[in-house]
């Protein structure tokens, strides 16, 4: 179980990644780190507190906190939308904040709301072992689940360098690298 | 599903609300109904079955809604979708 002041820790780093400020209202800004925080325990990883998730990471992917909607929103209407990354110019200008609409396409959300049994899935990608290098050492290859990083190492990275993500959101990607000496 | 009736004096109107129960702007909504003193019920979407979650769905796409919370349906006729405290003004009389 992640804390709150985890979860702000890094919603604070995330808006300043991008020069963006969270939201000034305090009971408004806990509320969502709350929500982010349920989400993030109830999931496995922080879905935007205010999107329907369906609870499988490949369908939530782009809604997990900053989503990937974030960056457009904040550029076109001050903030994003739960309203946790807010535009430097609207706080400074106080100006006021309020919802915006839903940019994710309609067909993904409709699909949160469709039973699992009902989904299709994809079929999942294979990458092919690279055999024809010399055998030497036997890496493995990881992936960030937040953010798409990858990299090769024995175990995966103790935080995600690029999101700062926790160990437990790496998934090894079944392929095996062999490198020469 | 999971359907909360919240008592109040005003109950002019047939509110139902649509939330997400970590919403920061549902939480905002039930705040004002409260504040206000209108009577309402909701369901928190995100705590409803698989199966329950589709009905939803189907019944706000229905309504020609969009699926984004909170979703506010007045008097059965009437909805708005988000926070907007000068909407539910006109359709609630707050």
């Amino acid at each position: 179980m992640t804390t709150l002041e985890a979860v702000r820790r890094r919603a604070e780093s995330n808006a300043k990644d991008r020069g963006y400020i969270l939201n000034p209202d305090p009971e408004f800004l806990a509320d969502l780190i709350e929500g982010l925080k349920t989400n993030e325990d109830r999931y496995g990883y922080p879905s935007c507190p205010c999107r329907l998730a369906s609870g499988i990471f490949d369908l939530d992917r782009d809604i997990i906190c900053p989503c990937d909607y974030r960056d457009p929103d904040v550029e076109e209407y001050g903030c994003c939308y739960c309203a946790l990354f807010i535009r430097k110019d609207v706080v400074e200008e106080k100006k006021p904040i309020e919802p915006i609409p839903e940019r994710r396409p309609q067909e993904k959300i409709a699909l949160a709301h469709t039973p699992a049994s009902q989904r299709v899935e994809k079929p999942v990608e294979i990458v092919p072992a690279l055999t024809a290098i010399p055998l030497k050492t036997k890496l493995k290859m990881w992936y960030c689940r937040q953010c798409g990083y990858v990299c090769f190492r024995e175990e995966p990275p103790y935080i995600c360098p690029i999101c700062k993500a926790k160990r437990e959101m790496f998934e090894e990607i079944r392929a095996t690298i062999y490198l020469g000496a | 599903m999971k359907i909360v009736k919240v008592i109040g004096k005003k109950r002019n109107h047939k509110v139902f609300m649509y939330a997400i129960s970590t919403c920061a702007w549902c939480k905002r909504t039930k705040q004002l109904l409260k504040d206000n003193n209108v009577e309402f019920e909701y369901v928190d979407v995100d705590l409803c079955s698989d199966e329950d979650q589709e009905k939803i769905e189907r019944e706000i796409t229905k309504r020609g809604g969009r699926l984004s919370y909170p979703t506010l349906i007045v008097d059965d006729k009437t909805l708005i979708t988000g926070y907007h405290p000068e909407k539910m003004t006109e359709a609630i009389g707050l």
